[in-house]
C-alpha cells in the first residue's frame, strides 16, 4: 500500500464479509483521497460490489471498519453515508417505478416551499439541469416505469449527482451506456475531481478505466491484491493481477460459412419508436445493432421477437411470415431472445441457479415425466464451468450471485437452447475481461454451427470484433449498414450520432 | 439545449422548421401529458359513469331525484368516503386494513355510550374520544405489521374479528337509541352547515386535506415511494433512507382514526347503534378505493379518485334500491364493477407503459 500524507476522505480498513461459506471480502482495505479517481478492478464475484455496499452502509462487515476523515463510523443506511457526503451508484438500479424521474432523484430530500409543501418547480428544474449536464433527454415528469436499463442507470447517476458529494462511488455505472453517455459522465466526474472530490469507479471496460482513473485497486477472491498508480500498471499486467493468469483479450473471430437467410425483417415500424427497419440475418452470420442509448435498438429486437407489438412491417423466419406481437410464435419458429434487463426479464430471482440455467429447456430436463434435479445439476454445472461461474452451491437463489455472474446464468439459459436465431441484447453487460472472450467464443462457435445471431451492443470493441455486419441505429432509423471490412470506430460513431460522414472530430 | 441535427426530423412529424419546433415543444411535456391524460381519463371516466347511472335511474324512476333520496345517498357515502381516505393511505403503502368496519362498530358504540351516560358533555369530546380509540386500534395494526413483520392482511383480519369481539363484550347486548342521545349531537348527523349537510362538510374537508397531504407533502409522497418499492422488496425505500416502518404505522393510525371518526358520524347519523354497526364496511371501503383507481399492489392512486369511487358505489346502491332490483343483483353488480375497475386499471397501466416506452425511444440526445 502506498502511504500518502493526506487523510483519506473515506476509507475501509481490514473489512471482511462472509455469506455462509462464501467469503466475499477478506480483510480488504481501500482509501479514497481528495482529487483521486480510483478504479476498483476484479473478476466477477471478486467482491467489488460487496466492498461498495459496506463502504456506503448498504451492508455491514463481519469485521473491519469504515473511516470518514480518519474517524471510525458506522453507516446504517445510504442515508447515513449520504449525510457524510458520500454518493453512491449501485450496480443494479433501485428505483420507484410509479414515481416520476424527478421524484426518484430527490426522494428523501424533497425541496420545500411555504408551509412545507413540495416545491415542484424547483424539483423539476434541478433535475432537468442534472439531466442536461449528463446530456440526456429524459422528461423529469415521466414515471420511471418503462425506462430501459440504461435510462434507469442515468437516473441513478443523476441521483448521485444531485447533492454536493465529497465522495462519489460508482459500481459499473457505464455497463449499459454507449460511448456518448460515458463521455458525458466522465465530464461530470472530472469536474468533481477538480473540485477535490474522491471518486471510486468500477467497470469491466478497460479502456474506460485507463481514461478516467488515476489509481487502481485490484481485488481477487475477496482480497486486495494490488494498490497503486494506474500509470505504472500496463493493461496486460492489470488483467494478469485480476485473473491470476494471462488472458487473450482478442475476440476469437472465426469465419463461419454464411448460409441462407434465417431472419428477414422488412419495413418494421413502431409508431414513435422506430421506423422502416429492414434487416436480414443469415445462418452463420453475426449481425450487430449499434447506436446510442435510447436509439431504439432494444425496441427493434423486442418487436422482432414479439414482446412489443410493431405497428407495421413483416418479420419472417426461414421464409415463413410470423404474426407480429406473438413471442410464442417466435419461439416456435426457433428464435431466442436474451433480454437486456436480467432482473426483470431474464431471471427468476428466488429460484436456484440450477433451475434458472435450465429454465428454458424444461422439456429436456425431464425423465419419466418428472423434472430430474440430477440432470438439471449436471447441465447447469457444465455451463457454469464453461462460463467460469462463481457460486457457492447450484441450489442457492440466483439473486445471491454477483451481477456479472447473474448475467452468465442468463447466457447459459439461452445459449443452451440451441435456437435457429439467437437475439442477444448486451451479451456481456457486467461480465469481466476473462469471461468476455469466452462468451464471444461461444457465440462464435454457435454461429459456425449455422446459428444466426442478432446482437445489440453498446460496447464498440465488441461490435467491431464480433460482427460480420453492423447496422447503426440513430433515432429509430437504421442510418448505416457496414460490412465487417467497412466497420470502424469512426464510421460507427458518426452514424450513431446522426452525422454525415465528413471530417469532424468527435469525442 | 439541442443543436440541430442533420438527420431527418422525427419521422412522423411533418417537415419544415415550424413543425420541428412544434415537435420539440411537444416532446418536452408529452411524457407527462400522456400520463396526465390517462389519469384524468380515469377520474373523468368515473364521473361519466356516475352521471350515466344517475341519468338512467332518474329517467326510469323520477323519484330518484327526490331530495330525500339524494340526501340519503350522500349521507351514506360521507361515512364511507371518510374511511376510504384512510384506506387509500394504507393501500398506497402496499398494505390493507380490514379492521375499519370493526373499529367503526366499536367507536360508534363507545361514542354513543359516552354521550348517553354524560348528557352534559360537549359532543365534540365524544367525537375526539372515538377518533382517539380508532387511532389506538390503528397503532396496534401498524405495530404488528411493521415490528411483527406479519402481513397486513393477516394482522387486520385478526383485529377485524378481535375488535368486533370487543364491541360485543362492551355492548353486552345493549343498544344505543336515538332518544338517549343529546339533540346537539343528533343535529350534527342530520343538520346542515351553510345549507350543506354537516357530515358532507366533514367528508369533504377530510378528503381534501388528505388529497393535499398525499400530493404536496414529502410525507405523502414517501407513502407512494414505499408502496412502489415494496413490489421489489423495498430496497429502493431503504436506500433512500425512508423510515418505512414509521410511515406505514402512521398510515394505519390515520386509517384507524378516520374509522373512529366514521364511527362518531355513524352514531350521529343513525342514532341507533349496536355491536354489529359497520359490519362489512371494510369491503365497501376497499371496493370504493379500488373502483376509484387505487392500485391494490401499492404505489399509485389518489385520495380524490378513491372518494369518487365511494360516491359511485353509493349511488349505484341507491339506484338499485330505487329501481327495486333484487338484493342479490345489487351485490353481483357491485362485484362486477370492482372487477371491471381492476381490469380497466390493468389496461390503463399497460397502455401507459407502452406509451411511455414509445416516448423514451423518441427522445433526442442534446449535444
Ligand atoms: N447476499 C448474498 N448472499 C450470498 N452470497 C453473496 C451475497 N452477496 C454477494 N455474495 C457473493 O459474494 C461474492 C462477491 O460478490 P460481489 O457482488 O461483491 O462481486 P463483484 O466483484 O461485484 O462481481 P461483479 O463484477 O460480477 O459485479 C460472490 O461470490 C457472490 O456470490
Ligand atoms: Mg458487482
Amino acid at each position: 500500500m502506498s502511504a500518502v500524507a493526506t487523510t483519506p476522505l473515506v476509507a475501509l480498513d481490514g473489512a471482511s464479509r462472509s455469506f455462509g461459506a462464501v467469503h466475499a471480502l477478506r480483510g480488504a482495505s481501500l482509501a479514497l483521497r481528495a482529487g483521486e479517481v480510483r478504479a476498483l478492478m476484479g473478476e466477477n464475484g471478486a467482491g467489488k460490489s460487496t466492498l461498495v455496499k459496506i463502504l456506503t452502509g448498504v451492508d455491514r462487515p463481519n469485521s473491519g471498519t469504515v473511516l470518514v476523515d480518519g474517524e471510525p463510523v458506522v453507516f446504517h443506511s445510504t442515508a447515513d453515508s449520504r449525510d457524510a457526503g458520500v454518493a453512491v451508484i449501485l450496480q443494479e438500479p433501485t428505483l420507484f417505478p410509479d414515481l416520476s424521474v424527478a421524484e426518484n432523484v430527490v426522494m428523501g430530500r424533497h425541496p420545500r416551499r411555504s408551509f412545507g409543501r413540495i416545491d415542484r418547480p424547483a424539483m423539476k428544474k434541478s433535475v432537468q439541469d442534472l439531466l442536461d449536464r449528463l446530456g440526456v433527454d429524459l422528461d423529469p415528469d415521466r414515471p420511471v416505469q418503462g425506462l430501459s436499463i440504461a435510462d434507469q442507470q442515468i437516473v441513478e447517476i443523476a441521483k448521485a449527482m444531485s447533492f454536493d458529494a465529497r465522495v462519489l462511488i460508482m459500481d459499473e455505472p457505464t455497463a449499459a451506456l454507449s460511448g456518448r453517455e460515458v463521455e458525458r459522465l466522465f465530464g461530470v466526474v472530472r469536474a468533481l475531481q477538480a473540485r477535490g472530490a474522491a471518486v471510486l469507479f468500477i467497470s469491466h471496460r478497460l479502456e474506460e478505466v485507463y481514461e478516467i482513473a488515476t489509481v487502481v485497486t485490484v481485488m481477487r477472491d475477496g482480497e486486495v491484491v494490488h494498490d497503486g498508480p494506474l500509470s505504472e500498471l500496463p493493461e496486460d499486467e492489470l488483467v494478469r493481477r485480476m485473473v491470476g493468469r494471462d488472458v487473450n483479450q482478442l475476440f476469437p473471430k472465426t469465419e463461419a460459412e454464411i448460409g441462407d437467410v434465417v431472419l428477414d425483417v422488412r419495413g418494421l415500424s413502431r409508431e414513435g419508436v422506430f421506423y422502416d427497419v429492414d434487416l436480414q440475418v443469415k445462418a452463420g452470420e453475426i449481425v450487430a445493432l449499434a447506436g446510442l442509448v435510447g436509439a431504439g435498438r432494444s425496441e427493434v429486437v423486442q418487436a422482432i421477437f414479439g414482446v412489443d407489438q410493431a405497428t407495421e412491417g413483416s418479420v419472417s423466419m426461414n421464409g415463413t411470415d410470423l404474426p407480429l406481437g406473438k413471442p410464442t410464435a417466435a419461439v416456435a419458429a426457433g428464435m431466442a431472445l436474451v433480454p437486456e434487463d436480467r432482473r426483470q426479464q431474464g431471471l427468476v430471482m428466488d429460484m436456484s441457479i440450477g433451475q434458472n440455467a435450465t429454465l428454458a429447456r424444461l422439456g429436456e430436463m425431464r425423465s419419466r415425466g418428472l423434472l430430474s434435479p440430477k440432470r438439471e445439476r449436471a447441465e447447469a454445472s457444465q455451463w457454469g464451468e464453461r462460463l467460469q461461474l462463481k457460486y457457492g452451491r447450484l441450489s442457492d437463489p440466483v439473486g445471491t450471485l454477483s451481477g456479472g455472474n447473474q448475467q452468465k446464468v442468463v447466457l447459459a439459459k439461452w445459449l443452451s437452447t440451441k435456437p435457429r436465431l439467437l437475439i442477444i441484447d448486451e451479451p456481456t453487460r457486467g461480465i469481466d475481461v476473462g469471461t468476455k472472450a469466452e462468451v464471444h467464443r461461444i457465440i462464435n462457435d454457435l454461429a459456425s454451427e449455422g446459428l444466426a445471431v442478432l446482437m445489440v451492443s453498446s460496447e464498440l470493441p465488441e461490435v467491431l470484433g464480433m460482427a460480420d455486419r453492423v447496422l447503426v441505429v440513430f433515432e429509430g432509423r437504421v442510418t448505416a449498414e457496414l460490412s465487417r471490412a467497412e466497420a470502424d470506430e469512426e464510421r460507427v460513431v458518426r452514424a450513431a450520432t446522426g452525422r454525415a460522414p465528413v471530417t469532424e472530430e468527435i469525442a | 439545449m439541442s443543436t440541430p441535427v442533420s438527420a431527418p426530423p422525427g419521422p412522423s412529424a411533418p417537415q419544415g422548421p415550424a413543425a420541428v419546433a412544434e415537435a420539440e415543444a411537444e416532446r418536452v411535456s408529452t411524457g407527462r401529458r400522456v400520463v396526465d391524460r390517462l389519469i384524468r381519463a380515469r377520474e373523468l371516466g368515473l364521473v361519466v359513469v356516475l352521471l350515466a347511472i344517475v341519468g338512467i335511474t332518474g329517467a326510469i324512476e323520477p323519484n330518484f331525484f327526490d331530495l330525500d333520496s339524494i340526501k340519503e345517498t350522500v349521507l351514506n357515502v360521507a361515512i364511507i368516503a371518510v374511511m376510504t381516505a384512510g384506506m387509500t393511505l394504507v393501500i398506497v403503502t402496499r398494505n390493507i386494513d380490514l379492521s375499519v368496519g370493526s373499529i367503526l362498530g366499536l367507536t360508534a358504540f363507545l361514542c354513543g355510550d359516552l354521550l348517553t351516560k354524560h348528557p352534559g358533555m360537549p359532543w365534540i369530546v365524544a367525537v375526539l374520544v372515538a377518533v382517539a380509540i380508532g387511532a389506538a386500534c390503528g397503532l396496534l395494526n401498524g405495530v404488528l405489521v411493521t415490528w411483527g413483520r406479519v402481513p397486513a392482511l393477516v394482522v387486520t383480519l385478526g383485529t377485524m374479528y378481535a375488535l368486533r369481539g370487543v364491541a360485543f363484550l362492551v355492548t353486552d347486548g345493549r343498544q344505543i337509541n336515538a332518544e338517549d342521545l343529546p339533540d346537539s349531537f343528533l343535529n350534527v348527523g342530520s343538520g346542515t352547515l351553510l345549507g350543506i349537510p354537516t357530515l358532507i362538510v366533514v367528508a369533504v374537508v377530510v378528503i381534501l386535506l388528505f388529497w393535499f397531504v398525499t400530493r404536496d407533502y414529502a410525507w405523502g409522497r414517501q407513502l407512494y415511494a414505499i408502496g412502489s418499492s415494496g413490489r421489489s422488496g423495498g430496497q429502493a425505500a431503504k436506500l433512500a433512507g425512508l423510515k418505512s416502518d414509521r410511515r406505514v404505522t402512521q398510515a394505519f393510525v390515520i386509517s384507524g382514526a378516520l374509522a373512529g371518526l366514521g364511527g362518531a358520524m355513524f352514531a350521529a347519523r343513525y342514532g341507533t347503534v349496536d355491536a354489529t354497526a359497520g359490519d362489512g364496511y371494510e369491503l365497501r371501503v376497499i371496493g370504493a378505493a379500488v373502483v376509484g383507481g387505487v392500485a391494490i399492489a401499492g404505489g399509485s392512486g389518489s385520495v380524490l379518485g378513491a372518494a369518487i369511487g365511494a360516491v359511485l358505489l353509493g349511488t349505484i346502491q341507491t339506484a338499485l334500491i330505487v329501481l327495486k332490483i333484487d338484493d342479490f343483483w345489487q351485490q353481483a353488480i357491485v362485484g362486477l364493477l370492482i372487477i371491471v375497475a381492476i381490469a380497466l386499471d390493468r389496461l390503463i397501466a399497460n397502455q401507459s407503459e407502452a406509451l411511455l416506452r414509445q416516448r423514451s425511444a423518441r427522445r433526442r440526445t442534446s449535444a
